[in-house]
């Protein structure tokens, strides 16, 4: 049984559908990648197992639970979600969107403790944020944004403050979509160890939705193929990662395919 | 990937070993608690200085002589009656402009938001015209209440717009419904002044100009309650503005209800707004200096941003409307326009040296 499953799901903007009985399946401490062309739902794959859009057929469920019946600070503490790109219109500093991943652990007018303060440092050291982390956000780089927007996202999967024991232990999923949009090599390599070292340093499931076939390559144990709002084939990474079905996903010939694979 | 690929080796990416530095340890939020009690006391140094300033000099024994009868001590009169809630009004409109300005600039995601940009004001100015113009029976606090009146029905219709065409609130349909309704009802407010007379016409452009020339205690009191609902929610709104910073999808997925933080961000942003205007007027620029100069004293977290705009907002526009019953005295220049003169050419330097 996996950690985050989608049976049967159906999505549409207005009246074009986007996906169409997508039956997915993510394993615990699984690395998984979603692949597919441009437009073929796989930002939208993502929202929905983070509970962000409701599906306009079948259903998510996390641990054998239904999305929408799981409170939505709850859900908070199991599944964070990294964006492509974050804007900000004010000049917050690096620890301070650290520390605003620590919200669905507060209460409304609580103001962030020690264990709070503690798991931010833990995840800006994680991501090698932390020399900054007096920088305000927007005078970062698009590497060291996502890096620290990462950051954020583990603070917020950081179960030490877990009043009650029962909450602990419980199985947690990071989202991210394309990582590595729009970065140069040495960010796009720097994203990638990072997903590695998470994949091995903490208890956490992954699925990242990306462009990158190196990346997805070297990072994801097995991947999500989708075309145009289908799921064309799920399986282990070695098995899938061939010229002939990348070429098929994205719809180029084989041999042009062949050199970008890992 | 390669262990010799890992960026964490690389030479110019020193990772910090061993514990986190301390001062990460440390919130953040609590080295901005002296600059929030700084300003509530320059606050309140305003409204009690204030009163002490203008065309008749009053002595500080004599305003708090118990011995001399009030009804004989011109100058505790003077002070308790005239120009104590003059400063009180001040403080008041000007603590609400500035974190309402704080409220619809997050709300909006825009830096350039001010209390006026959706529309509330020109609602407010219309409703008191009509009751300058068509209402001569009208005592000064009916021209309040048609304000407040205009004030809320602008409000409900942004709101019925914004919310028309999707579940939550639209900041774009926001923005664009604002401008159109600013624009429609200047145009109506050019329409009543073309019908009314000179008297009222006079009467209507001195509301227009902004003035806290308040006559007594009684406006104070009808706005009031809008305004202590409206700064409970600004209390419980702190946080979650922090959390809409980062878009509303990411602050969905950190656990915050957006739609109902959009909801009360925009109905309060508004009741405070509009309850400001019916006791002072369309006083211009508080709404969008104060929370910039705060930002960078305080940052750009809202639970400091909020209190210190607040209580700077009203020190400021207390300092404005002071310098403006002073400097040209026996004559009073409306706060509007002191406000305005600073405010205009700080907005463009603004403008100039955003990123």
């Amino acid at each position: 049984m996996g950690v985050l499953a989608a049976s049967r799901l159906s999505f549409a903007y207005g009246s074009d559908p986007v996906l169409d009985d997508v039956t997915v399946e993510v394993a615990h401490r699984d690395v998984v990648g979603i692949l597919g062309p441009n437009g073929s739902g796989k930002t939208t794959l993502l929202k929905l197992l983070a509970g962000s859009l409701t599906p306009a057929s079948g259903c998510v469920t996390l641990d054998g639970r239904a999305l929408d019946k799981i409170p939505r600070r709850e859900l908070a503490r199991r599944v964070a979600v990294v964006p492509q790109e974050t804007h900000l219109a004010f000049d917050y500093t690096v620890l301070e969107i650290a520390l605003m991943g620590r919200y669905p652990w507060l209460g409304a007018f609580e103001i962030e403790g020690p264990s709070d303060l503690a798991a931010a440092a833990d995840a800006l050291d994680a991501t090698g944020t932390a020399p900054f982390a007096r920088r305000a956000f927007p005078t970062l780089s698009g590497g060291e944004k996502q890096r620290v927007i990462i950051a954020s996202a583990l603070a917020q999967l950081d179960d030490r403050a877990a009043p009650d024991p029962h909450q602990r232990d419980t199985h947690r999923v990071l989202l991210l979509d394309e990582p590595t949009a729009s970065l140069d090599l040495r960010y796009q390599l720097e994203i990638g160890a990072l997903v590695g070292r998470l994949r091995r340093d903490r208890d956490v499931t992954i699925v990242l939705s990306s462009h990158d076939l190196r990346l997805v390559g070297s990072v994801c144990s097995s991947l999500i193929l989708l075309s145009h709002g289908r799921v064309l084939a799920t399986g282990p990474t070695r098995e899938l990662l061939t010229p002939e079905i990348i070429g098929e996903l994205y719809e180029v010939r084989a041999d042009l395919a062949a050199p970008l694979l890992p | 990937m390669t262990d010799a690929l890992r960026p964490e080796t690389h030479p110019s990416q020193p990772r910090p070993h061993g514990p986190s530095p301390p001062h990460l340890l440390r919130a953040p939020l609590t080295r901005g608690l002296p600059i929030v009690a700084l300003s509530f006391v320059a606050l309140v140094a305003s409204v009690g200085l204030a009163p002490f300033v203008g065309s008749t000099s009053l002595s500080f024994t004599r305003v708090f002589a118990t011995h001399v009868p009030f009804g004989d001590n011109v100058d505790a009169q003077i002070f308790l009656l005239a120009r104590l809630p003059r400063a009180v009004a001040a403080a008041l409109v000007g603590a609400s402009l500035a974190s309402a300005g704080v409220v619809f600039q997050s709300l909006l995601q825009n830096p350039l938001a001010t209390p006026y940009t959706l529309g509330i004001s020109a609602g407010a100015s219309l409703g008191a015209m009509l009751a300058i113009t068509f209402g001569a029976a009208f005592p000064l606090a009916g021209v309040a209440a048609a304000s407040l009146v205009g004030a809320f029905l602008a409000v409900l219709v942004v709101y019925a717009l914004a919310r028309a065409r999707q579940h939550g609130l639209s900041t774009t349909v926001l923005l664009l419904s604002g401008v159109t309704l600013n624009a429609f009802f200047s145009a109506l407010i050019l329409f009543v002044q073309y019908l009314s007379d000179f008297t009222s016409t006079y009467r209507a452009l001195r509301w227009l100009m902004g003035d806290l020339d308040v006559a007594g205690y009684a406006p104070i009191l009808a706005a009031l309650p809008f305004l202590i609902v409206a700064f409970a929610a600004f209390i419980w709104l702190a946080r979650p503005l922090n959390l809409l910073s980062l878009g509303a999808d990411a602050a969905g997925t950190r656990g915050l209800d957006v739609h109902r933080t959009q909801r009360v961000a925009f109905f309060s942003a508004s009741i405070a707004t509009g309850a400001a205007v019916s006791i002072g007027g369309p006083i211009g620029f508080i709404g969008i200096i104060v929370p910039h100069l705060v930002r960078l004293m305080v940052g750009a977290d809202h639970r400091l941003v909020l209190p210190v705009s607040a209580f700077l907002g009203g020190a400021f526009l207390v300092t404005c409307d002071t310098v403006g019953r002073t400097v040209f005295a026996p004559l009073e220049l409306p706060v509007g326009i002191i406000t305005a003169l600073v405010g205009g050419p700080f907005f463009l330097w603004m403008l100039l040296k955003r990123r």
